[in-house]
């Protein structure tokens, strides 16, 4: 059970939140422009990075909101979290 | 009956003589006292056999004193409070105790698989693999026998009648182990003001101090440990957990914690919780757990009365039993010469069998000054007697372990006390993340470094000295304090009179002594028989990884999980692979530490409370109809409304001829209802469903879909624009949280430059279905505002008004094909809305109807349900739904339906399909065939998706997904039927009735 810090509610345990996967996948401004390769790259590829990740969490059983959390995928320790927009 | 424990002491324990307690065992009646375990007073009435091993059936006796005992596992209680698996060692005696045998018959004495001992060469390592695989069908009557003959208890038939609940609890400081470094770092943090937690599997604390005869700060360990706990006990920032195990430690400094509230109690006295989850967030964790005593591998050293030499210091010192009047003591190290003189001390015969040329240090002064006998450079080889020990044969030993040794002396005792030396109770240390390092010194894996928040403190971090697990604790304790930034009160480490050493010499197995067979009677894990034999045959077969070595042999599972034999078996095996103890490495260590029960596991989550029950606002007066109800996900919702003997299908007759031929009324409440509104709403709504929605003008409803961004069709509903910026959205009954939460992600992560506010309406408001050629007509009987002829209100369009009194929101949509109307009402109003309606409608044959009725009445229309007629591939495509994609913008899901996938031939598409018998009603899941009578495997081409009788056309109809279906209308395909038949069924389109709708636009 991870604690995890929603930036706006501090501390809750990982049994409120939802992970939505890897942060930073945009979705492209126009699909159509895209060939089948670069669509199924958006749609399905992730990096399944071994090491430090940057993922996105909804707190679904709290406020709602959606944030980034920046976890280590071996050993779990949650380095950060932010809202998003203000990875910097 | 109390002289009947004949192996009680006169004197000594931490038991209360004047309070005898009656128990039974195997149905025999016996006595023991207040402050008994079960073991204990098994022990003190003289009970030597307590089971049969798993494979072999060999007799076995109590081992052990704690959690690691692997043989006394028992049946404890009857009817529905009985615990099966309970080891004899933790049940604390009370008054009525009925305790069982699990293995062995007829009877545990007289047991005839015991057979299988005397061709324990057919058992071997593997034995299940290789003796139940073939004939394949025979495994169901293999699977039954070896249930049987297993047979580790049983499991209550009936329901659980005791109250179980979870705890959630946050502290400084965790402590797993109230012995004397548990107690140590427990008292400096407790005495700084820290929120501590302290837990002991037992109901005392004090662990090892309460087995042995220590002096502390010139005080008995016992009374020292009255005085600690008396002092935490007054302290509020401590909780004291007795008889509570920490069986798992999870991430980010999460334990679990099962307390045990009422099992120590007579059955008549147990009252309210029986056991208790704590679930505990600890900012830093202390794990004192103490060690476990390791057997020796020697043969036969499974018989009863062979026990660790530790176990017997226990039942001597706490519980005031000796259970032998002969003993001998085998050991490598000195710790044992301890229960050397425990024994010595209760007035009974013990010789010291030491494998040590060089033998003990100063405790072995002690030892010989109280001339006891001691044997330095000896083993004991094997061990006489089955269903209990009276001799052992002990022989000179150089160290060699590859020398075959010759027996020399015969002893004959009845009790021997062995020590392999100790392993640290590394478990929680290694679930937490942490690695475990080998000590050649001491022989045995410690706790590497924390990866959390933890110390590792006293036995359990590998220290063997009284005084110096004392200091361990204390530095635990204040280097627990110091990252949790809290300032430590001063304290001093108590002062201990120091005598036990430990100078362990490795003895990982005895030399056989005549024959290889031999070594299949030395026994390493006893719970699960395995044999030194049964390592060595696995490493011959070719198994080296201690993993595989575990699962082939089975060394190391079972209750007790290896805490007994494991290090003993890595070792065999190491030597074995001819490598180190390290560099085999340990088994995985997994929660739970020790068995948890299921009741504390599901806590209060059970019955009504395991899931909400979700109702609608006239759920009540559906129930006074008597309607059958379904459930749909949380919902409870009206199947059919029988009327006096009708079935489901009788009354769905009735409902769906009732509703076509006049009007029908359905509870449509659990409809997702979402409320969208602002600035930016329709162009947020434009990148959601597929539709043009700036198109849809004031007042007016839409059909609506949306698909995930693979292209498949996620949900569907009716919008209605309300206002320039204001929509109401309705979802499926199961897709109402997942559409909000799919839209508030794209708001939030995607597109948070859109200014949309979402709510959910779905219980603020009910929403009640008229339909039928008639249901215009039932809402002005009971007087409605608006105009409702179809030029003043349209289909697919919507008004708020005034009807029957109420405010609604009116709706003319349509589910079943008819001329229909849903009412939008307050969830306050809705069942006196429901009420009118039905008075009102009498006249009309007003007839409420069901989920089943409405599946019948859409499926005759060809409308899909989403999940039922659609599943994870199908996309709009599939179910002809192009009029809905609109050309003229994006839109979630859009580009995947030009992926190659979604474009090719073949792709299974909805039609409809007829029986060609015009009777067979089809069961939905079916498969569908293009040729029946080709070769095996049939290839397939489809399958149904709904099937009914429609009772207003009078035949079977059915929809499906039929590969390239949507170009073969009036094609006879095959349904495949249960009882192995094959029907042929025409495909035809999905819309059975009105195909040109003119009755819902009436």
């Amino acid at each position: 059970m991870l604690l995890i810090r929603c930036p706006w509610c501090g501390d809750r345990a990982e049994s409120e939140f939802s992970c939505g996967g890897e942060a930073g996948i945009s979705r492209p401004l126009e699909p159509n422009a895209l060939n089948n390769a670069d669509w199924s790259d958006y749609l399905f590829n992730r990096t399944n990075t071994r090491g430090a990740h940057k993922e996105l969490w909804n707190h679904a059983a709290g406020c709602r909101r959606w944030f980034e959390a920046e976890r280590d995928t071996v050993s779990y320790v949650i380095k950060r979290t932010y809202k998003l927009g203000q990875a910097n | 009956m109390a002289r009947l424990q004949i192996n009680r002491l006169e004197e000594g324990g931490c038991i209360d003589r004047s309070k005898p307690l009656n128990f039974s065992f195997n149905g025999k009646r016996l006595q023991g006292f207040a402050g008994d375990t079960l073991a204990s007073a098994l022990l003190a009435n003289g009970v030597k056999l307590v089971s049969r091993s798993f494979k072999l059936h060999r007799p076995r006796g109590i081992v052990a004193a704690g959690a690691e005992e692997p043989n006394a596992i028992l049946q404890i209680g009857r009817g529905a409070e009985t615990l099966p698996n309970l080891r004899a060692t933790q049940v604390e005696l009370y008054e009525g105790l009925e305790a069982r045998s699990t293995k062995g018959w007829p009877s545990l004495r007289f047991d005839i698989a015991a057979i299988n001992d005397r061709f324990s060469g057919l058992f071997g390592a593997g034995f299940y693999y290789k003796t139940f695989m073939w004939p394949k069908s025979f495994w169901k009557h293999y699977e039954a026998f070896i249930r049987a003959s297993a047979g580790l208890g049983n499991a209550p038939t009936e329901a659980d009648p005791d109250h179980y609940e979870h705890r959630n609890a946050h502290c400084d400081v965790l402590v797993a182990g109230g012995g004397p470094a548990g107690l140590m770092a427990a008292l400096v943090a407790g005495r700084s003001g820290a929120r501590v937690i302290m837990v002991d599997d037992q109901d005392q604390f004090g662990g090892r101090l309460l087995s042995q005869r220590d002096r502390i700060d010139d005080m008995s360990g016992k009374d020292w440990v009255q005085k600690v706990t008396t002092e935490l006990s007054t302290l509020d920032n401590v909780r004291l957990l007795p008889r509570s195990t920490v069986f798992g430690y999870y991430d980010h400094n999460f334990l679990a914690i099962a307390e045990r509230c009422s099992d120590h109690l007579p059955q008549v006295e147990r009252k309210g919780v029986r056991e208790r989850l704590w679930r505990v967030r600890a900012k830093q964790v202390v794990l004192a757990q103490g060690a476990f005593e390791r057997p020796l591998v020697f043969c036969n050293n499974d018989r009863p009365g062979v026990m660790t030499a530790s176990a017997v210091s226990t039942y001597i010192n706490r519980y005031g039993v000796c259970p032998g009047q002969r003993v001998v003591v085998f050991t490598n190290n000195d710790s044992a010469y301890t229960a050397a003189l425990d024994i010595a001390d209760a007035n009974i015969n013990v010789v010291v069998i030491d494998s040590r040329v060089g033998g003990a240090g100063s405790l072995g002064k002690v030892v010989r000054a109280r001339d006891i006998p001691v044997l330095q450079g000896h083993i004991v080889t094997d061990v006489v007697g089955r269903k209990h020990i009276s001799r052992v044969r002990v022989a000179k030993w150089s160290g060699d372990t590859e020398a075959v040794v010759e027996n020399s002396i015969n002893i004959d005792c009845d009790l021997l006390a062995m020590s392999g030396g100790w392993s640290p109770a590394v478990h929680l240390h290694s679930q937490s993340g942490g690695k475990n390092l080998w000590n050649a010194q001491s022989l045995c894996f410690e706790p590497g470094e924390s990866i959390q928040a933890n110390f590792s403190a006293g036995a359990s971090n590998g220290r063997w000295q009284l005084s110096d697990c004392l200091r361990d604790g204390l530095r635990a304790g204040l280097e627990a304090l110091k990252r949790c930034n809290l300032t430590a009160t001063s304290i001093d480490a108590p002062v201990v009179e120091q005598l036990d050493d430990y100078n362990i010499e490795a003895l990982w197995r005895v030399p056989a002594a005549y024959d290889a067979d031999h070594c299949s009677k030395q026994f390493i894990d006893y719970q699960n028989d395995t044999s030194v034999a049964d390592i060595r045959q696995a490493v011959r077969e070719g198994y080296q990884n201690v993993e595989h070595v575990k699962r082939y042999t089975a060394l190391g599972f079972g209750t007790d999980q290896g805490k007994l034999g494991n290090i003993n078996g890595m070792a065999v095996l190491a030597e074995c692979l001819g490598e180190d103890i390290p560099a085999i490495g340990t088994t995985t260590f997994r929660p739970a530490y020790t068995p948890v029960t299921f009741g504390v596991g599901a806590g209060k989550n059970v019955g009504l409370l395991f899931d909400p029950t979700r109702k609608s606002a006239i759920h009540d007066l559906h129930v006074s109809a008597g309607a059958a109800f379904e459930p749909v996900g949380q919902w409870l919702r009206p199947w059919y409304f029988p009327k006096a003997n009708e079935d489901l299908h009788a009354a769905v007759a009735r409902e769906c001829i009732a509703t076509r031929k006049s009007v029908g009324m359905m509870d449509a409440s659990t409809l997702g209802k979402i409320d969208a509104r602002g600035p930016d709403v329709v162009k947020f709504l434009e990148r959601i469903y597929t539709h043009n929605i700036g198109k849809m003008r004031v007042g007016r409803c839409a059909y609506g879909i949306m698909l995930g961004e693979d292209g498949v069709l996620m949900d569907d509903g009716v919008m209605a624009r309300l206002g320039e910026n204001h929509f109401y959205l309705t979802t499926t009954t199961g897709g109402a949280a997942n559409v909000l939460s799919w839209m508030e992600s794209w708001l939030q992560t995607e597109w948070p430059e859109l200014d949309v506010y979402l709510t959910s309406l779905t219980d603020h408001f009910s929403t009640i279905a008229v339909a039928g050629p008639n249901s215009r007509n039932v809402l002005q009987k009971i007087g409605c505002d608006a105009e409702l002829a179809h030029d003043a209100f349209p289909f697919m369009s919507v008004q708020d008004t005034i009807l029957g009194g109420f405010p609604v929101q009116l709706f003319r949509v349509s589910f079943s094909g008819e001329l229909a109307f849903e009412i939008n009402i307050d969830s306050a109003y809705a069942a006196d809305m429901w009420q009118m309606l039905v008075t009102a409608g009498t006249e009309f044959d007003l007839t409420p109807y069901g989920t089943e009725t409405m599946h019948v009445l859409r499926a005759e229309k060809g409308f899909v349900i989403v999940g039922q007629d659609t599943d994870g591939s199908v996309t709009p495509v599939d179910l002809r739904m192009n009029w809905l994609l609109s050309k003229d913008k994006d839109f979630l899901g859009k580009r995947s339906l030009e992926r190659p996938d979604c474009i090719r031939e073949g792709r299974k598409q909805l039609v409809g399909l007829l029986s060609e018998d015009n009777e067979t009603v089809i069961p939905e899941g079916t498969q569908l065939l293009d040729d029946p009578s080709a070769s095996k495997p049939v290839p397939m081409c489809g399958h149904v998706t709904s099937s009914y009788f429609s009772a207003c056309l009078g035949h079977p109809i059915a929809l499906a997904l039929v590969s390239g279906g949507h170009k073969r209308k009036g094609e006879i395909i095959y349904a495949s039927l249960a009882d192995g038949s094959a029907i042929p069924v025409k495909i035809v389109s999905p819309v059975f009735y009105d195909a040109k709708g003119d009755r819902q636009s009436a």
